[in-house]
């Protein structure tokens, strides 16, 4: 055995991203204890840790989970791609029917305490189904017909997810829409397409004014955008929950209260410890604190970049692209959220929030994104 | 893959800008606003001034008492709770057991508990039981000068009395704590603080004396006790310059205890709590009007002579009555006095030699004096409630009328009014503002209020006011008044017995005024006996008090006997 071991290449395996990995995990239980602390003691008869120790051991689970797959060879996978779509939409379909509704939407599937949103499984879906489709059709991709396949793909689990929950439809089309940027060959399109984006949401307001006169957008979703262009003047309807959020980030200045410090946690940032956890890290942590948590995330990112180059095919490269684009998108989108960049939608901060399912999945993205660096053969 | 790379570092250091924006340069603007949002106010009792005596005897002050309620919230065990609350505050359990397990945010189980007490229910730490110190007024004297006094309700303010007047003096600022909140308004333990601390009241001082008001009190619960008095009421002034050394209505009542009634209230009695403890708050010295009777006759003298219808040597008749216009009005001494000139016409006290007096002046100069003495108006006492004076519409004083009020009969003013005038008229012709408020000095005694007090001067001449001392030490030296004389002093003063109305009823308001020295008065005293029982002559019981007054006053105001005819037991020869 230790003689057909040294026959094998060394391999890579990536741990300064595992390492990162796990910092950022244990900085966000240390986020939740501190962001949810007081109002669960409160709300859960005195378990100050209540979210925290949950979250926690789904976190420990979703370790092995990584490590697990990180042991294994990303090609075996690629195979259940097509059932993976079938269960994402069989499962979408269910949540839309029988979803446990959470303020007015439904994103839960399960019974009891035992729920998880299928829309993150949806994103691990469309990264494998999408790195198999671009490995498939090889040069079709940068041909209509393969831009068509891959929009046959996303679009639909896109826009079923975004029916409910608009942000992870957002995330979903994103991550194909840079997986194929990424394996084309032609970026003037693309690129188009992000200076398209970038002009609606610069002119968003008189945009939006337009939709709703001629009755595309609903009066609330243009409210959502007149919240987001004048919050203090939405201070108790739509505005309250960025703006609570903007005085946590406000009141954090430099170097921030000190960590557990914070006072807009104490309900009036509502569940400080999900998507507006940022905004106690600001308050907390300062300025300082924040640059370095997305420093954390470019980090991460970077490490991506260098898988990806090095990946030992095109479908290795394009599963770390997904999982990348995934990350990115979303860390983008909270932060910007959280300070009132652009117009509120539930997202969480990846690895940080409080989320079971969240943070399950992206432990399995991890795991993928390792197999594949455990695939890089060094060379002497 | 690198342009992904790249315009993801683009649009996460574009995030970084807008965190230096929000975190930098809004900081101020969402930390205030933040703050607004999460202070809670929460008001620090200033502690009320103190009220001392003018040798600095504290005679109001303030005692820290504890309020003790429960939180439901933060009640972890109920039970222990209530036995321990029940215990030590004698309270029924099962009351206390009420206010435990009402959901609200703060039950108040007990209030003005002793210090020492809320100290024991603190040191027992139970969870979701609040001791919070508070201050209570407390008058170390109890019931001394307690309807002068006055005394705080809850909210510490003044309820009657100079506790009234005072008000705003007394009561100092509430300090305020500013502490954090939850989203819910519950305040955050160990959170950052912010005190505005109290400004604590001006401390006030009186020209009241402690040592002279108790010893009034004594001499006045002895008589009332001696004679089966109703009332006794006593006023002790400076009369020069108006100061009130003691003021004693009583029966009086506790300070520290004001809602509990200090006499039984009688059988049958209609009136309700509410009435009857309004009767015994009230300060008849200036809440209540009487008529002066003979003690008035010091009114019509110093009238009289001002206008110069009447001298010392005039001479008069008193065949026991005078008739004016179709009505006898009797003098007290049915036989009459006979032939007297002036000033034993007021040493004898004799009604028929003041009527005349009255009808020289007429009732234009009568009404001209009464109105220059001020005697129509209030005296302006800093005491709230002051009575005015009842007296006739002029157009409808005829001289009948006139005839009466020239004895004090008919008309009615407050003993405050009386001693007020009376003291103008001896002291030169200065018509005082009678008080108490001398000054207000802040609790770090770097403010200090000197309070000054009006003064009419001229109200009659300098001769007029000499004569007046002249006649009135005759009436305690040699007249009606002697039993007010003090060996070693020269007294002054004037006896009268009041009949109340109705006439029928027999009821008399004896009263002296008296005053010394009589050549330069430093200290006049008024006593008034509301419904004494059996002997009810002025001369006969209210002078010896003054008397007995004046022996004990005199020598502690410093005030020295003098050696002279009046002394004979032990001469002082140089």
């Amino acid at each position: 055995m230790p003689k057909k071991k040294k026959k094998k290449a060394r391999r890579f395996y990536d741990y300064s991203l595992l390492f990162t990995i796990v910092f950022l995990t244990i900085f966000g239980l240390v986020m939740i204890y501190s962001s949810s602390s007081y109002m669960a003691q409160i709300n859960y008869k005195g378990n100050a840790g209540y979210f925290m120790t949950r979250q926690a051991g789904i976190a420990l689970a979703g370790f092995f989970l990584m490590i697990m797959i990180s042991r294994m060879d990303y090609h075996w996978y690629a195979r259940f791609s097509n059932l993976a779509i079938v269960v994402s939409w069989g499962l979408m379909i269910a949540v839309s029917l029988f979803g446990h509704e959470v303020n007015g939407k439904k994103r839960w599937l399960g019974v009891g305490n035992a729920r998880f949103q299928p829309t993150e499984l949806v994103k691990i879906t469309v990264i494998v189904a999408m790195a198999v489709l671009i490995t498939r059709i090889g040069k079709d991709v940068d041909r209509t017909a393969g831009v068509a396949r891959a929009v046959l793909i996303t679009a639909p689990l896109a826009a079923i997810v975004a029916a409910n929950n608009l942000s992870s439809g957002i995330i979903i089309a994103g991550i194909g829409f840079v997986m194929m940027f990424v394996a084309s060959k032609r970026h003037m399109p693309y690129i188009l397409c992000v200076a398209g984006a970038a002009v609606v949401l610069i002119f968003a307001g008189p945009i939006g004014h337009a939709l709703t006169a001629i009755k595309i957008l609903q009066p609330y979703q243009l409210t959502r955008i007149n919240v987001w262009l004048d919050p203090e003047a939405y201070p108790t309807t739509g505005g309250y929950q960025v703006l609570q959020g903007l005085y946590a980030i406000g009141s954090g200045g430099l170097f921030g209260k000190g960590l557990g410090e914070s006072i807009q946690k104490l309900g009036f940032v509502p569940e400080s410890q999900n998507d507006m956890i940022f905004a106690i890290i600001c308050e907390e942590l300062g300025l300082f604190g924040a640059i370095l948590v997305i420093f954390l995330f470019v980090f991460m990112i970077y490490r991506f970049l260098l898988i990806a180059g090095n990946a030992p095919d095109l479908f290795g490269a394009m599963l770390v692209v997904g999982v990348m684009a995934h990350i990115a998108i979303q860390v983008i989108l909270n932060i910007a959220v959280v300070t009132n960049t652009i117009p509120n939608t539930g997202i969480t901060l990846p690895f940080i929030s409080y989320g079971g399912t969240s943070v399950l999945f992206l432990m399995i993205e991890m795991g993928m994104v390792l197999s594949v660096s455990n695939q890089i053969k060094l060379e002497r | 893959m690198a342009a992904v790379w790249l315009a993801s570092c683009l649009l996460m250091a574009g995030l970084m800008g807008r965190l230096v924006y929000l975190m930098i340069f809004r900081s101020q603007h969402y930390s205030q606003m933040a703050q607004e949002l999460h202070q809670r106010e929460r008001t620090i009792k200033a502690a009320r001034g103190r009220i001392l005596d003018r040798n600095g005897t504290v005679i109001a002050t303030n005692r820290t008492v504890c309020t003790i309620s429960v939180i439901h919230n933060q009640i972890t065990d109920r039970d222990q709770v209530v036995e321990t609350l029940s215990k030590a505050l004698d309270i029924p359990a099962d009351q206390v057991r009420k206010k435990v397990e009402k959901y609200s945010a703060r039950e108040i189980v007990a209030v003005n508990v002793d210090k020492e007490l809320g100290d024991e229910i603190r040191n027992c730490h139970l969870d979701g039981v609040k001791v919070d110190e508070d201050y209570r007024r407390y008058y170390p004297y109890g019931s001394l000068a307690s309807k002068v006094l006055g005394f705080t309700g809850g909210d510490n303010q003044g309820i009657i009395g100079l506790e009234v007047v005072y008000e705003e003096w007394l009561k100092g600022v509430n300090g305020l704590i500013l502490t954090q909140a939850d989203a819910a308004g519950v305040e955050i333990a160990n959170a950052f603080e912010d005190r505005v601390e109290p400004v604590p009241g001006a401390d006030l001082t009186i020209s009241l004396d402690v040592n002279i008001q108790t010893y009034a009190q004594q001499a006045a619960l002895k008589v009332m006790e001696e004679k089966g008095a109703k009332r006794v009421s006593m006023i002790v002034m400076n009369p020069q310059n108006g100061e009130i050394l003691a003021m004693v209505n009583v029966p009086e009542f506790d300070l520290n205890d004001p809602f509990t009634l200090n006499v039984e209230p009688e059988e049958g009695a209609a009136a309700s709590r509410q009435e009857l403890l309004n009767q015994m708050w009230r300060n008849p010295s200036i809440n209540d009007t009487y008529e002066p009777g003979s003690t008035f006759k010091i009114i019509t003298a110093a009238a009289g002579l001002e206008a110069g219808v009447v001298r010392l040597e005039d001479r008069f008749s008193c065949p026991g009555f005078r008739v004016v216009e179709d009505r006898k009005i009797r003098c007290h001494k049915v036989g009459g006095h006979g032939a007297e000139d002036f000033l034993q016409g007021a040493m004898n006290s004799c009604n028929p030699v003041f009527i005349d007096v009255g009808q020289r002046l007429g009732v234009d100069q009568y009404y001209h004096y009464f109105t220059q003495f001020g005697l129509l108006g209030k005296t302006g006492i800093d005491l709230p409630g002051e009575a005015s004076t009842i007296m006739h519409k002029k157009e409808n004083m005829g001289l009948v009328e006139l005839a009466t009020v020239s004895f004090g009969q008919s008309f009615q003013i407050t003993p405050l009014q009386l001693i007020t005038t009376a003291s103008s008229i001896i002291n030169g012709g200065n018509r005082v503002t009678p008080h108490f408020g001398i000054r207000a000095a802040s609790a770090d005694g770097e403010r200090i209020q000197s309070f000054s007090y009006p003064v009419r001067q001229g109200v009659v001449s300098q001769e007029t006011s000499s004569t007046m001392r002249y006649i009135l030490e005759h009436v305690v030296s040699e007249g009606s008044g002697k039993k007010a004389s003090v060996a070693g002093y020269r007294i002054g003063g004037k006896t009268a017995t009041s009949e109340k109305l109705p006439r029928s009823l027999k009821k008399y308001i004896s009263s002296f005024i008296g005053f010394a020295p009589a050549e330069d008065p430093q200290v006049i005293a008024l006593v008034t006996i509301d419904e004494p029982v059996g002997v009810y002559y002025g001369g006969t019981i209210a002078a010896p008090v003054i008397a007995d007054l004046f022996q004990n006053i005199l020598p502690y105001l410093g005030i020295p006997a003098e050696a002279g005819e009046t002394v004979s037991g032990f001469g002082i020869s140089g």
